[in-house]
Order: structure tokens, then C-alpha cells, then sequence
């Protein structure tokens, strides 16, 4: 299970901004998981509660938010959603696809009291 | 209540490590894989085949990754490669600082290729660049044709699925039309490799897509 170490890299950059907030109180961490990427959102939640138990951070929450798998056709420009992982443009059957969104694994923002 | 705009992908650190790798790599003209599969589909076989075949010709080095023991890297210091083993403790991937100590331990500018053998799972390793040049999912036909569709992240980044005991494809309900069709509705670009490491058969396909790489 790779998310503890997911929540162990989360918790390692709150760390950095939260030094710099000294003193305030950390209550959200939002963070964007893309759906192409290979992560359970309950698993992270899980291993966030787990890690923050016993730190200064125990009162926050981890705030995820799906990213959906989308891409544009690199033959007609057509936008979609891609369905159960299939990289096949439904307009003109191409599969010279980019991936315009669900590849995400960041944090976008804290909120601190 | 205040924000505080952060922005940064939570994987920043493993990512920078990995460039770091791939400079080291790129510097003594070392061509690295990153070899990923479910535990028993034959990343360890492979490896030793593939040894066997270009051991004379090539210099080959061995990082063997896994959870616990060092069973696999004996398996390979017998062939008379430098080997070293990481032993994850738990850990269900191999991270790029994993490797980078791990490098520590080898004259890389006398290697040609080095071979990162990663931890047996399906999922968690696809999040984890280690700098490697391509990344070579491997299935066996003992476990199924659906595990491209199963598990999508780690077919999608791949460059290469080797298909592994064809020579079981008689006993064992496993499409192989099936497996490739998934495959490439994941991945267009994958390239695929059948073979078998029990009788050789398609080795050739493997070891010729190695020299060419190189």
C-alpha cells in the first residue's frame, strides 16, 4: 500500500509551508488525485488519519478531489472523457490520444487558522 | 481561516531523484530498465535468461528489489553479475532514492545495461519514476487475460508488456487476441513480446529489442 507513503510526502510539504506559518493551526489540506493515477482515495484518507493522530495536525482533514480522465484527439481535436481506460477517440475512432486531465498527484492548497 | 496556495505535485522529491538517476545513467551511457510485474509472472527468470544470452557480449548490472529476503539477487550473483539487493521492508515499490543509494554500489562506467528488477505489484510502482530508460511490464499466461484492463495505470506507462510461459497457453484459458487488444486501447504505443522463459521460444524477440536499444 504506497499511499502511507503518499501521506509521508503530503505531511513532508505541509511541514515546509506550515514553519512558515508559525504558530496557526492547520485544518484542510487539499490535494487533486487524477484517475489515471494509481491511488485510492479512501486508502489516503485512511493513512492520513492514521499519521496525523498523534502530531500537531491531528484536527485537519484531508480534502481529495477526483481529477476525471479527459483527452483531446490528436487527428480531429475532439475533447472527451475517457471511459474505463480506453484511449479511443469516440468521434473518429483515432487513438493518438493526449491526456489533457487525470494524471494529477498534487497538493493545491492548505487552510490554516 | 486562511489559504495558503501550495501547487506542488506530491511526488516532486521522487521525480527530482529520478532526473538525478537518469543524469547518472545518460553519463556513463547506460541503458537502464525498470522491470515490473505482478509476484511469480518471471521477472527473476527473465532476468537469468536474459544474462545467460548477453552476459558474454554485454556488462550487465542487477538492482533486485523486493520485500523481504535476498532470494532473487543469489538467483543472479550466481551468472557473476554485480548484484544488489534492496530489500523494501514492507515497502510495496522501489523509490528513486532506493536506486540511487543502491548505484553507490557499482563501477556503473563499466556496465552497459542495468536491469532494475522491482518489487511484484501491479499498482504502486507505476507512480514511481526511478530514471529508468523504458519500464517492461511483464504478465504470465497463468494469471489471466484480463489484467491490462485490471490494471491500466501500470500498462499505460509502460513501453514494453512481455508475455510470459506461452508455452502454458494450451492448459490455461487465456486469450492472447484479448490480452493484446486491451493492451492497446490502454496504450497504443506498447510494444508487445511473447515468450517463454521454460523453452526459450520468443527469447530472441527479447534479447534483439535489448541490442537494439542499447
Amino acid at each position: 500500500m504506497h499511499e502511507m507513503s503518499i501521506v509521508q510526502s503530503i505531511l513532508d510539504i505541509v511541514d515546509e509551508y506550515m514553519t512558515k506559518e508559525n504558530g496557526r493551526k492547520l485544518m484542510e489540506v487539499a490535494v487533486e488525485v487524477g484517475e489515471l493515477v494509481a491511488v485510492v482515495p479512501d486508502s489516503l484518507t485512511f493513512c492520513y488519519e492514521a499519521l496525523v493522530e498523534n502530531s500537531p495536525y491531528r484536527e485537519s482533514k484531508l480534502i481529495i478531489n477526483i481529477i476525471p480522465l479527459t483527452g483531446t484527439c490528436s487527428d480531429c481535436n475532439y475533447s472527451f472523457k475517457i471511459e474505463n481506460f480506453e484511449f479511443v477517440c469516440p468521434n473518429c475512432k483515432s487513438s493518438s490520444i493526449a491526456v489533457k486531465g487525470g494524471q494529477e498527484l498534487r497538493i493545491t492548497h492548505l487552510e490554516v487558522e | 481561516m486562511s489559504i495558503v496556495t501550495v501547487e506542488r505535485k506530491i511526488l516532486k522529491k521522487n521525480d527530482e531523484i529520478a532526473a538525478e538517476n537518469r543524469q547518472i545513467f545518460k553519463k556513463n551511457k547506460l541503458f537502464t530498465i525498470n522491470l515490473l510485474s505482478s509476484p511469480g509472472s518471471g521477472k527473476t527468470s527473465l532476468l537469468e535468461k536474459t544474462i545467460e544470452q548477453l552476459n558474454n557480449s554485454i556488462k550487465i548490472g542487477v538492482v533486485e528489489g523486493d520485500v523481504q529476503t535476498d532470494n532473487d539477487a543469489q538467483r543472479i550473483a550466481k551468472y557473476n553479475v554485480p548484484v544488489v539487493q534492496i530489500v523494501t521492508n514492507g515497502g510495496c515499490h522501489l523509490e528513486a532514492k532506493l536506486v540511487q543509494n543502491a548505484l553507490e554500489n557499482f563501477d556503473l562506467s563499466t556496465l552497459e545495461l542495468l536491469v532494475i528488477e522491482n518489487v511484484g505489484n501491479l499498482v504502486c510502482p507505476a507512480n514511481y519514476d526511478l530514471g529508468e530508460d523504458k519500464k517492461i511490464v511483464m504478465l504470465s499466461t497463468t494469471e489471466g487475460d484480463d489484467k491490462p484492463s485490471k490494471y491500466p495505470p501500470m500498462f499505460r506507462v509502460s513501453d514494453v508488456m512481455v508475455i510470459n510461459k506461452t508455452d502454458l497457453l494450451e492448459y490455461v484459458d487465456f486469450d492472447m487476441n484479448r490480452v493484446r487488444e486491451h493492451a492497446h486501447t490502454i496504450n497504443p504505443n506498447l510494444e508487445i513480446i511473447e515468450l517463454s522463459c521454460k523453452t526459450g521460444e520468443g527469447l530472441d524477440v527479447w534479447i534483439d529489442w535489448i541490442r537494439d536499444n542499447l
